[in-house]
């Protein structure tokens, strides 16, 4: 398989190269029992970018995401994220070096409202970096300020149950943004969104992405993908692709055969 | 603690034996709990109950125990299917099983043991029939009847189970509806039946495995807790689910335990079963996603 | 309400409630009383792994025997020797260590598994313990074992007294140490865990951590509420201290009362304990398990979140509930700090 990789970062001969990127994948490769959901996945993101992935559905790129971030054990390959490996480091820990991620399908805290979901994050990822007490104050009025973000702003005494689909991946997405990540993963968070939502949560992404957060998007919405991304991915069945410049990711032969078949 | 050959062998023999009357007694739960992901505890309860009934009718009518739990298969069938109908609507629909689910099937264990020493007391029942009492020796071995029986009837039960969800279409619905709720759905086929028509015949086998039970050894209403213990380590140890594996794995816990009680003496037994679970859980680090 | 308020209040109210018991002076009130108050103690702690972490624990009976059978070993080992016999809250003290020492050896085997693993396992270890004690003979095996007891102790009283006014205090310190909980940042995090455990991982909270944190305090509890038991019934026999009964009593009192804060098990243990109280003394104490296990089946099915939830529901009914089929399922609304 051929990759499109413009950048040669896995291969470049300066090692300071590679410490310059805040995510480094190399040769990642996860089993589910007989099936292989991944093989060989390399990728590096340095700090700052803006990365689209994606892929037909099944091609592993929740899979991926969560092998990066802890929450599955890949078998084969290492994570290293800020120079330093993340093998054998649990799912919290990565969260408190910087990495957050929302969730495809969401999983709000049930029980709590929707400011105390972003709480969570606030008290024990936030918190922890600071080392500082945040008066409950601060913490209110930061909880607020992320659900306004969002557009969720009204609804912070309201349980997540009250919520539209479309609100619960607004307020998975505040959740992430609450820990205050270095590199924020979105995990189809605009899915079913209308398309001044797309807008909004496009320009939150990027006014996000100004203050220093590296994203990697994920997405089927294409327009959003594409004007967003300043680099493209794509995985197929479990293999990546491609990686290299949007447009010319999108004209490659093996990436229209994989989108719209042979 | 005599070391002796002898005794070793026998206690290995008699552990292969009461390890297929363990297969028994798990395979309701490899169903329920390795295929379906339903954690029912109250499953020793389920088999207590088919001893006592088994009880009943050797008492009063003197029919053999295992005729008299097959003739009862079918109401424990209903039985199941009613429990788990209950248990979908409220707790697995609502997405509660971790605690309510788990709390509910405890309240049956306890409703069940109580209901039992209330009516029957705490003194120990035990069956009569033709091969309880003869044993078959066959050069060092010393064979107890009453183990061989149930152990056979066991394996014939275990492998009859392994043909039902290999073979017949419901079995393998059985089967897919722990892999793939939407594509069952997709063929037109409900997964909540499946499932109810699974843990009836879960809780149909413990009627069987009550029979065997009270064959084996004298029974009173706490019984089925060191059974909990016992199926649980067998079903984690053999792959959640296969009933092969349980067979297996129940014959290594007959095995160990029959040795310890042996040499060590019998007062040990349940501190196996446990260890044998710790073991299990602690060799598959499964995690959260896992299984 | 800030949490020393809460305690004096607290204090306050066992301080009339002792009073008024040794006013009206019928030895009996503290008999049962010490088992309500028991009940709240152990009620209490199993919800803070239960009801705020949503672990399951199956075998409440073996921490709390766990802290009988230390003061039963410490006693053999006093009254052997001749040393000076240990005061109770020292005993309880120490039989809240040892249960807390193995409530976190076991979480620390199990608690990184599934919830319904670690609850296996804690029926497991129920059975397993009963095993070790009853081959024991130093804390006399399954003849059982035997307690004298002082009879008066001053300045209180009578010892009766004395061991209500201690089970009282115990009751106290939980509830006050979990709606401490409750109120912090542990007790979010517990709340993260229970309603999904992944997102709480993700979200940075250290649910390994959490959750053994959780289970040593409620081991611990239920240790304490063990130790000065010996004492209170004289003559202590393994079948009885490992029984179902209060593993089935400490599930369903909070579930019953409603496990999402500390009022949930103390409504659950003094409804509850009170109900039990009068129907082994009318009927019979088979007859008053059985009704508590159905009560527990009932409520699980019916009323998930107990009578606080009934109680919620019924105080939050607006007019569009009873619009159409819109069921409403009463849950406590989040924290307000």
């Amino acid at each position: 398989m051929s990759t499109t990789d413009l950048r040669g970062a896995n291969d470049s001969p300066a090692q300071s190269a590679a410490a310059q990127m805040l995510l480094r994948v190399d040769g990642l490769g996860k089993r589910f029992g007989g099936f292989v959901a991944l093989e060989n996945i390399a990728l590096a993101v340095p700090a700052g970018e803006r990365l689209g992935l994606i892929g037909p559905n099944g091609s592993g790129k929740s899979t991926l995401v969560n092998c990066i971030c802890g929450t599955l054990r890949n078998e084969q390959g290492t994570v290293s994220f800020s120079g330093q490996k993340l093998d054998g480091l649990l799912a919290h820990q990565r969260t408190h070096l910087g990495l957050a991620r929302s969730f495809q399908l969401p999983r709000p805290f049930v029980s709590l409202t929707l400011a105390d979901n972003i709480r969570i994050p606030l008290l024990y990822t936030v918190a922890k970096r600071r080392g500082s007490h945040q008066s409950a104050h601060e913490i209110e009025d930061r909880c607020g300020a992320l659900l306004r973000e969002v557009g969720l702003g009204d609804k912070a005494r309201r349980l997540p149950r009250d919520l539209t689909q479309v609100e619960m991946r607004k307020l998975e997405l505040a959740r992430a943004m609450a820990a205050e990540p270095k590199l924020l993963i979105a995990d189809e968070a605009m899915a079913g969104l209308t398309h001044s939502e797309i807008e909004d949560i496009l320009s939150l992404l990027i006014r996000l992405n100004e203050q220093g957060v590296t994203i990697i998007l994920i997405e089927h919405i294409m327009s959003a993908v594409m004007s967003f991304s300043r680099r493209l991915v794509v995985l197929v069945s479990g293999r990546k692709i491609a990686d290299g410049p949007p447009t010319e990711v999108m004209r490659d032969p093996e990436v229209e055969r994989a989108y719209l078949g042979q | 603690m005599v070391f002796s050959l002898d005794l070793l062998i026998n206690a290995v023999v008699s552990g292969i034996l009461i390890g297929g009357f363990y297969a028994a007694v798990t395979s309701g739960v490899s169903l329920s709990f390795g295929i379906l992901d339903i954690v029912n505890i109250a499953h020793p309860a389920f088999i207590i109950l088919g001893s006592y009934i088994a009880y009943i009718v050797n008492a009063n009518l003197g029919i053999d125990p295992i005729l008299t739990s097959i003739a009862m298969m079918p109401a424990f069938f209903v039985l199941g299917s009613g429990i788990y109908q209950v248990y979908y609507v409220s707790f697995e629909k609502r997405g509660q099983e971790s605690l309510r689910g788990l709390a509910f099937f405890f309240g049956l264990l306890f409703i069940t043991e109580v209901t039992l020493v209330l009516y029957f007391g705490v003194d120990y029942r035990y069956v009569e029939a033709s091969y309880i009492g003869p044993s078959w020796h066959f050069g060092i071995l010393d064979i107890p009847m009453r183990i061989l029986v149930p152990c056979l009837v066991s394996l014939l039960l275990t492998a009859g189970l392994q043909i039902f969800l290999t073979r017949t279409f419901v079995g393998r619905a059985v089967m897919a509806v722990a892999q793939d709720q939407l594509a069952l759905r997709l063929m037109a086929v409900d997964p909540i039946r499946i499932k109810r028509i699974a843990f009836g015949v879960s809780i149909a086998t413990a009627s069987l495995a009550g029979a065997f039970l009270i064959i084996i050894q004298p029974v009173e209403p706490s019984v089925g807790r060191e059974y909990i213990g016992r199926i649980f380590a067998i079903c984690v140890l053999g792959g959640m689910g296969s009933l092969p594996g349980t067979v297996i794995a129940a014959m290594l816990l007959g095995i160990v335990e029959s040795i310890t009680a042996t040499f060590y003496g019998p007062s040990w037994a349940p501190a196996v079963s446990f260890g044998f679970l710790l073991l299990t859980l602690a060799v598959r680090p499964a995690g959260l996603l896992g299984r | 309400m800030r949490t020393p308020v809460f305690l004096l209040v607290w204090v306050a109210i066992s301080a009339v409630v002792f009073a008024g018991s040794v006013w009206l002076g019928n030895d009996y009130i503290f008999f049962a009383g010490y088992v309500v108050l028991q009940y709240v103690v152990l009620g209490t702690a199993w919800n803070i792994l239960g009801g705020y972490c949503g672990y399951v624990n199956f075998g409440s009976a073996a921490f709390f025997a766990l802290g009988a059978y230390s003061s039963v070993a410490i006693y053999r080992l006093v009254t052997e020797n001749d040393l000076y016999g240990l005061p109770l809250p020292l005993l309880m003290l120490i039989g809240g260590l040892v249960s807390g020492v193995v409530g976190f050896g076991m979480g620390y085997l199990t608690l990184r598994l599934r919830g319904a693993f670690f609850a296996i396992a804690t029926l497991a270890l129920a059975v397993v313990l009963q095993t070790l004690v009853v081959n024991w003979d130093y804390v006399g095996g399954s003849r059982g074992a035997y307690i004298i007891r002082p009879e008066r102790i001053e300045p209180i009283g009578n010892y009766i007294q004395y061991l209500f006014l201690l089970m009282m205090a115990l009751a106290v310190g939980a509830l006050t140490i979990a709606r401490l909980i409750e109120h912090s940042r542990l007790g979010y995090g517990f709340a993260s865990i229970r309603d999904d455990e992944l997102a709480a991982e993700a979200s940075g909270v250290p649910t390994l951590r959490l959750k053994l944190i959780a289970t040593t305090i409620s081991g611990a509890l239920m240790g304490m509420a063990g130790a000065p038991f010996p004492y209170y019934i004289g003559y202590l026999q393994p079948s009885s201290t490992f029984g179902l009964d209060y593993a089935v009593n400490s599930i369903a009192m909070p579930l019953i009362g409603g496990t999402t804060s500390w009022v949930g098990p103390l409504i659950g243990a003094l409804l509850l304990g009170s109900l039990q109280q009068i129907a082994t003394v009318t009927i019979s104490s088979a007859v008053n398990l059985l009704i508590v296990g159905c009560l527990l089946v009932i409520f699980v099915v019916i009323a998930p979140n107990g009578i606080v939830g009934l109680v919620h529901t019924y105080l939050q009914r607006k007019p569009e509930d009873f619009v159409g089929r819109r069921r409403v399922e009463a849950e406590m609304p989040g924290k307000v700090p």
